[in-house]
């Protein structure tokens, strides 16, 4: 089965997202200076292949914590859905 | 001592650390493309800086499962010496050969320019041959060099004179004022446990040819070499 992962790599709450801290900034030159606490991330998508929905959850949480994220500094969170 | 100097897709001061290394330092080196398995009876690996396959994804996230790897890794685990300058330094981070990470720069601007660094480690042969409390000019060129691990982490370095260089004022004093990129406690080298493996965000490859008008880094790199062959 194929299924389809979409997953968020976040800066660790604790740090400086200096991104976000920009573009909060900018909201308020924007005139939206009720938009607060940017924080920007990435998000990835990739389909995988595995037998049933736990297998591909282990194997996207296996990518994530190898490559796609540093949990030194970054989280990560995926939703997986069967692929039409 | 043979020096091998790895070369990623996007590595750019492998030539700059070459001459250092050969012309300026008169040791035999030679280059190791990423491609490669064999590190061809090097005793001293160096992972130069550049933006190592673009930086896609982080900073040397990518470079860290180049196939050399894993014998650079092979290397370190039995003792044998790995320099990371830079991009190499986010690279052996990533690979788990170093403590902690680099962040973003807290200023949100890739910095380019001359900064002080004062030796802190004793024990670490990069900086123990050096002289204490005096600032060493070396420049910096990157916009990821926030060094960041957490407070146990941070701990440990400190315990096991694991930190190699604090940024600081030219006349030596650590200040947080010359913290160019909010790294914790203006660290701007570590080594691991092993005093094998070290990492800088500095550049002594940049500031060892006389022509350049500053020799800084050619005593940091003197002086590891002193202890090399003693």
């Amino acid at each position: 089965m194929k299924f389809k992962a979409e997953i968020d790599v976040m800066p660790l709450a604790a740090l400086l997202d200096p991104q976000g801290k920009a573009v909060t900034n900018s909201m308020k030159s924007l005139g939206l200076g009720e938009i607060d606490s940017v924080r920007i991330g990435k998000h990835i998508s990739l389909m995988v292949e595995a037998a049933n929905e736990s297998e591909a959850k282990s194997k996207v949480d296996e990518a994530c914590k190898k490559l796609l994220c540093n949990q030194i500094m970054e989280g990560y969170s995926f939703k997986l859905s069967a692929a039409k | 001592m043979k020096f091998g100097v790895v070369v990623f897709p996007g590595s750019n001061c492998d030539e700059d650390i070459v001459h250092t290394l050969q012309n300026i330092l008169g040791q035999e080196v030679q280059k190791l493309w990423h491609k490669e398995t064999d590190l061809k009876g090097s005793d001293f690996v160096v992972i130069p800086g550049g933006f190592s396959y673009g930086d896609y994804l982080r900073s040397g996230a990518i470079a860290r499962f180049s196939p050399i790897m894993d014998s650079v890794i092979a290397h370190a685990n039995k003792g044998g010496y790995v320099m990371g300058i830079c991009n190499g330094f986010q690279i052996l981070c990533e690979a788990g050969l170093l403590p902690g990470a680099l962040l973003h720069n807290n200023t949100r601007k890739f910095i380019c320019k001359n900064t002080f660094i004062t030796p802190q480690s004793h024990t670490c042969m990069i900086s123990s041959n050096l002289e204490f409390g005096r600032g060493y000019q070396i420049p910096i060129a990157h916009g990821e060099g926030n060094y960041y691990a957490n407070e146990g982490t941070i701990k440990s370095l400190n315990d096991n004179d694991q930190v190699i260089f604090r940024y600081c004022q030219e006349d030596g004093q650590i200040t947080e004022s010359v913290n160019p990129n909010g790294s914790v406690q203006n660290i701007a080298g570590v080594c691991n446990i092993g005093k094998n493996v070290f990492g800088m965000m500095p550049h002594p490859e940049r500031a060892a040819d006389y022509l350049l008008n500053n020799t800084d880094g050619k005593e940091l790199f003197e002086g590891a070499l002193e202890l090399i062959k003693a």
